[in-house]
């Protein structure tokens, strides 16, 4: 933590602009180049603000979450009944009850009382959940998220079950979804930078000490599960309105589960830093190996890799990271600030850094 | 009446084959604290392999699936698991879940995501009558199977000096390893008896569905980790009653529930989860070294 610059609010700014510049530019100049690589920018910052949401409770909590893709799940059908028009609506959803049917809202209304029904369903879950901590955290989670699946998978009136749900307004560009990771960003910044986020990171590091000074561990891990269901759920929406249709099946929710995790751990979860590099180096090798099950042209051959390679691929690249760097790629820290920019925050920390030693 | 002894039989069987899955994860997780991901992924490596060697007699068919299962075990373990041992528990947990995600679609590479029928063990399929019940030849083998695997393996951890050690590791690794013990000995024991349980859900498996596909074995881990958590995580006898409880509240909602809620089943064994979770966090049987201590 001591070349943390998210302890200061000038740390904040800087990790802001040091991180969303970037981003920010790579992806304005890559949607430019043409509809297709806009389609993959998109779907990219899709993936960075569901990464940025996860991030808000993994990071902070330490304890891992398989559950984040039901709160996709929930935000992304709750908008499209919302959103689709209801001419259309009667057509592919007729087992709506019929006040459903008629509400008609515009894409930003309908896109937050989605976000706003995954913030209510994880305050609720939360309330139990947050009293695990550790594995069995974890296992509740996916039990959790195996729950939402199976329910919305035999809603079928309101869900068309198994079959997807299409017909959603496609709104959902590099440039919305551009503000919508940035804003996850920022968001995450700031609730780091809070005070909620900074006791929230006591208890991760040691929770017996942290209850022990009066911290409220389940309450603060609440919060942040809470701040984080939303940001997923947002992208969740944001990818519903981008592909334009929904499905329920178990295993595609898995696989973004299992992409999303891989992004956040490839690059370090205790770190913002870590997200979004994580997203992006997964981002580029994922879209590689997409290249590579659509056929390679070399010459008169066509090299078609077996579908399923692309899996194979992500999986080797977050096993190796993994065994090779546990705490990712970043090592869990913040780009650091540049000295001519915080050389008091530096005197601080070095007095600091003197006083556990003395204290060791 | 016959009615009951049917439902108790059927329960039995179905709990049966959970509780195997549950110890198989149990044991992993008393002994080196890793909640393995993968191991449903083991099963259906084994099933596969099952597919692959069927043309042989059944039990060379049954000791290559074991072979194989062992072998990747091991392999699981020497190139995943060691190099973070050191690692937290949280760590361990995802990087079995990358290996569970790549096995599974290296074999939708290998076989694709369709599923695959096979005809194993057809005399099990087959119903017998006994005092006028019919039970099917694959529920007397699955708690036949049960039955002799549980007690094999608490002779084992009770009375073989692995056994022994394996208790000590699972108890204290630092103090066990003060005191002589190979923990990478006793941790590939436990690798070895985990697959040896694998291979018997995969046996179990294939001959009662006869159907497989590269994703069986989630469903499996599901069940095997609600198991695990309704019985305490880390007792073997807990995960066993677990494994039993599960598949009686399977067997039982599939008989009491409404048709129309019939699909949403899960839904209610893992929202017990949940609930069991929050009445009681350690589980039906709490170990007193699983308890985080300061």
């Amino acid at each position: 933590m001591r070349n943390d610059p998210t302890h200061s609010w000038q740390g904040i700014v800087w990790t802001f602009l040091v991180l969303g510049i970037p981003v920010a530019v790579a992806a304005l100049l890559l949607a430019s180049t043409g509809p297709v690589l806009a389609r993959v920018v998109t779907d990219t910052l899709i993936k960075l603000t569901m990464v940025v949401g996860l991030y808000i409770f993994i990071g902070n909590s330490g304890i891992f979450s398989f559950g984040h893709a039901a709160f996709i799940v929930v935000g992304s059908y709750a908008s499209a009944w919302m959103t689709i028009p209801p001419t259309f609506k009667k057509v592919i959803l007729p087992g709506l009850p019929a006040f459903m049917q008629s509400i008609h809202l515009d894409p930003f209304t309908g896109g937050l009382v989605g976000v706003l029904l995954a913030a209510l369903l994880a305050f609720v879950i939360g309330l139990a959940l947050m009293r695990l901590a550790g594995i069995a955290a974890s296992i509740a989670s996916f039990a959790f998220f195996s729950v939402i699946v199976v329910i919305y998978n035999n809603w079928t009136g309101w869900t068309k079950g198994t079959a997807s749900l299409v017909g959603l307004p496609v709104y959902a560009g590099p440039k919305l979804a551009l503000a919508a990771a940035l804003i996850a960003m920022l968001l995450a910044l700031l609730f780091q930078y809070s005070r909620y986020g900074l006791l929230l990171r006591a208890t991760r590091e040691d929770a017996a000490a942290a209850r022990a000074a009066g911290v409220e561990v389940e309450r603060m891990r609440l919060i942040a599960f809470v701040v984080s269901a939303a940001v997923v759920a947002a992208g969740g929406v944001l990818q519903g309105h981008f592909n334009g249709a929904l499905t329920t099946t178990a295993n595609v929710h898995l696989n973004l589960t299992f992409l999303i995790l891989a992004m956040l751990v490839v690059g370090g979860m205790r770190s913002l830093a870590g997200a979004v590099i994580g997203v992006a180096i997964l981002a580029f090798v994922a879209e590689l190996l997409r290249q590579l099950e659509r056929g390679w042209q070399i010459g008169d051959f066509t090299i078609t890799a077996p579908s399923g390679l692309g899996q194979v691929g992500l999986g080797i690249v977050m096993l190796v990271v993994l065994i090779s760097r546990p705490q990712g790629l970043t090592k869990g820290r913040e780009i650091p600030m540049p000295n001519w920019l915080s050389r008091r925050e530096r005197q601080g920390d070095a007095e600091l850094i003197g006083s556990t030693q003395n204290a060791r | 009446m016959d009615l009951l002894v049917q439902f108790i039989i059927d329960a039995v069987s179905v709990g049966g084959l959970y509780a195997l899955t549950a110890i198989g994860i149990g044991l992993i997780f008393g002994v080196v604290g890793l909640v393995n991901f993968a191991y449903g992924d083991f099963v259906m490596i084994g099933a596969y392999t099952i597919l692959l060697t069927i043309g042989f007699y059944w039990p060379v068919t049954i000791l290559i699936a074991a072979i194989v299962l062992i072998m990747v075990a091991l392999a699981a373990d020497f190139v995943a698991f060691r190099p973070v041992r050191l690692a937290s528990p949280e760590t361990l947990m995802i990087v079995s879940f990358a290996l569970s995600y790549t096995i599974q679609y290296s074999y939708v590479m290998m076989f694709g995501s369709l599923a695959r029928t096979v005809n194993f063990l057809p005399a099990m399929s087959t119903n017998l009558e006994i005092l006028g019940i019919r039970i099917a030849g694959v529920s007397i083998l699955q708690i036949v199977a049960t039955i002799v695997l549980t007690g094999a393996l608490a002779a084992f951890i009770r009375f073989t000096r692995i056994g022994y050690q394996m208790r000590a590791v699972s108890e204290n690794p630092t103090m066990a390893r003060l005191v002589g013990v190979d923990i990478n000995k006793v941790i590939a024991a436990a690798f070895i008896a985990s697959a040896l349980l694998a291979v018997t859900v995969s046996v179990l498996f294939v001959a009662q569905t006869g159907t497989m596909t590269p994703f069986l074995g989630l469903n499996l881990t599901i069940i095997g980790f609600v198991a695990t958590v309704i019985g305490g995580m880390g007792s073997l006898v807990g995960c066993a009653l677990g494994g039993f409880l599960v598949g009686f509240l399977t067997t039982l909602l599939q008989l009491a529930l409404p048709a129309d809620l019939q699909p949403f089943r899960e839904a209610f064994v893992f929202g017990a989860v949940v609930l069991m979770l929050l009445l009681r966090p350690g589980g039906l049987i709490m170990l007193a070294t699983a308890r985080e201590r300061i």
